[in-house]
């Protein structure tokens, strides 16, 4: 086990510096001198050359290439533009509302989605089946502000059982649950839609193996063996499913917080969007894809830890 | 599309049947055909011109006028809707497009080739595959700048790594098959091999997954626009009417329900068809 998670360790080591030339050519591929783009048309001449100095633009490409990796294995993602504050200090503000966020999320999609997957599968072809599949369907559906639209007129706006306006940061818990709650289902009702989707398909696949058969030969209830001899056996994929969304997570957090108008990472990519605060994005561009990188990492180590079949491939 | 897929040598007419039987599909086709035509014969069948400005009708709720209200500056939603689709079925067809060709490109040379280039580049396919679709296409589009084209490019490229894995897994299969080693034993090229020995007998299996990643295509469109990366006003697209709606949800529902709606149907429809066609062109679904 231990070889298998160093070797996956230095995998990953690779892949951050492709993930790390990409966002440099990303950053440059604004059209024109970026320096007049974040300043506008009215700059003048001499700060337009001083935020070139600042940002390094006036060294030749092969330079700014070095310098941002060696800035970034130092730590140090830069300055917001708009702020001045470190890009660190930044996520660190947000960081807890978008944690907050996505774990809410990720309970209340593997508490209604590991059910209804198991459901499904167990009758399939029944009337439950068809319903689950055509509720997770409809929940890969929905763009996630698309989703967040329809809750915030229905809950917060026409039934008033929600507050319209986001805080956010109320010290009273139950006003910071209350807070929580519609943003947290709105995502959490995707995350169902994926975990129905494989929980079905891995069950499906467990429930056809032949000691399934034998444990019920053997007169074990059906409860027990969907639990104990079926659902372990169908968990691996439904933990990668769990890694794999994090990625969209983190996208569909985006647009909810837009729409919940909520403090996180969301506005804060938004706001720097919208300021053209270029060291900010590619600060988060980079914080992002370090976070990508560590959880494929540990849903690759996770795995191996349940089933060790992978680590000798 | 119907008919690149069963003219696959491969794969006989057992396609189609498992693609007919599933009812959900028909659901999905049905609703699609609808949509089309909607943005194909747009102009006849919207009752307003949709940048139309009126004043005195500002913010009106859905009535026998309008059916579905109108906007801010007066226009008609139900019209903006109508010629949204042609921007969202658009930007998704030919986004598509693109990520289909390169990545198919992509996917069989890794799998002719091999080896150490195979590695690579499946490894930053990887990559590429798990950093968020909406954020990758947000942050080219936002270098790029906010434009029909740009959003197109910025789309097509999250949507490569998809495609290159699919065509590069038969591809694989493929080449150790006997007709591509008569070919090679003929003398012929790899470009010859990989375009006319391998392609025609995989497209099926990149085509078939089109229409799941199109759905992913036409939402990350629309969040884009939502966002205001997208085709700027005052052209009518469904990401942006939902922006501008969002923005006075307190006082005018329908300007934000009624796109958000499309946007639903358009996407479930494409899934729905997807996976119908996902599941007939899997052999270990269809055989049970």
């Amino acid at each position: 086990m231990i070889r298998y998670a160093i070797k996956r360790l230095l995998l990953a080591i690779p892949t951050l510096f492709v993930m790390l030339t990409a966002i440099f050519v990303l950053v440059r591929l604004v059209p024109g001198d970026a320096a007049a783009v974040i300043l506008g048309d009215q700059a003048s001449e001499a700060s337009l050359r001083a935020l070139r100095t600042t940002l390094g633009l006036d060294q030749p490409v092969y330079m700014q290439y070095l310098s941002f990796i060696g800035d970034v294995l130092t730590g140090d993602l830069g300055r917001s533009l708009s702020s001045g504050r470190s890009v660190g200090q930044e996520v660190l503000l947000v960081l807890p509302y978008t944690i907050e966020l996505t774990l809410a999320a990720i309970v209340i999609g593997v508490a209604l989605g590991l059910p209804l997957g198991i459901a499904t599968a167990v009758r399939r072809n029944g009337w439950v089946d068809y319903a689950g599949r055509l509720i997770s369907l409809v929940g890969l559906s929905f763009p996630a502000f698309v989703s967040g639209i329809l809750l915030l007129i229905v809950f917060a706006i026409q039934l008033g059982w929600f507050p319209v306006l986001n805080s956010g940061s109320s010290g009273d818990p139950i006003e910071r649950l209350r807070n929580l709650a519609l943003p947290a289902f709105n995502l959490g009702i995707i995350m169902m839609a994926y975990v129905v989707r494989v929980t079905r398909s891995s069950m499906l696949g467990v429930l056809g193996e032949d000691y399934i058969r034998t444990a019920r030969a053997k007169g074990v209830r059906p409860g027990r063996l969907v639990i104990r001899h079926a659902l372990r056996n169908g968990l691996i994929p439904i933990i990668t499913v769990v890694g794999l969304y994090f990625g969209t997570l983190i996208g569909n957090s985006v647009l909810t917080e837009i729409i919940f108008n909520r403090p996180g990472l969301g506005k804060l990519i938004l706001g720097a969007l919208n300021a053209r605060d270029y060291t900010l994005l590619q600060g988060l561009m980079i914080i992002f894809a370090i976070c990508v990188i560590a959880v494929n990492t540990l849903t690759d180590l996770a795995y191996g830890l349940v089933d060790p079949r992978v680590k000798y491939k | 599309m119907g008919a690149a897929v069963s003219s696959s040598p491969a794969r006989p007419g057992g396609l189609w049947l498992a693609f007919s039987k599933n009812r959900l599909s028909w659901v999905g086709l049905a609703l699609l055909a609808i949509i089309i035509i909607v943005a194909i014969f747009a102009p006849l069948i919207a009752p307003y011109d949709p940048l139309e400005q009126n004043i005195v009708a500002r913010l009106e709720p859905p009535s026998a006028e309008f059916l579905l209200g109108t906007d801010s500056y007066g226009r008609d939603v139900l019209s903006r809707l109508i010629y949204g689709t042609r921007i969202s079925l658009t930007v998704g067809f030919i986004a598509i497009l693109i990520a289909m060709t390169i990545g198919s490109m992509i996917g069989i040379l890794a799998g002719y080739v091999g080896g150490v280039f195979d590695q690579i580049v499946m490894g930053l396919l990887d990559v590429m595959l798990s950093f968020p679709t909406l954020l990758l296409g947000l942050m080219i589009a936002a270098m790029l700048g906010a434009s029909l084209e740009n959003l197109i490019i910025a789309i097509a490229i999250t949507e490569i790594a998809p495609f290159a894995r699919i065509a590069r897994a038969p591809t694989i299969s493929l080449k150790q098959r006997d007709f591509v080693e008569a070919g090679r034993a003929l003398g012929f090229g790899p470009v010859r091999i990989m375009g006319v020995h391998i392609l025609p007998n995989m497209i099926s299996d990149v085509v078939v997954m089109s229409s799941l990643w199109m759905a992913s295509a036409i939402r990350t469109e629309a969040s884009l626009s939502f966002i205001g990366l997208g085709v700027p006003p005052p052209t009518p697209t469904w990401g942006s009417m939902i922006r501008e709606g969002f923005e006075n949800i307190l006082d005018a529902w329908w300007l934000a329900v009624f796109p958000s709606l499309a946007i639903l149907l358009t996407v479930l429809a494409l899934n729905l068809l997807g996976d119908a066609l996902r599941d007939a062109i899997d052999p270990k679904l269809r055989a049970e």
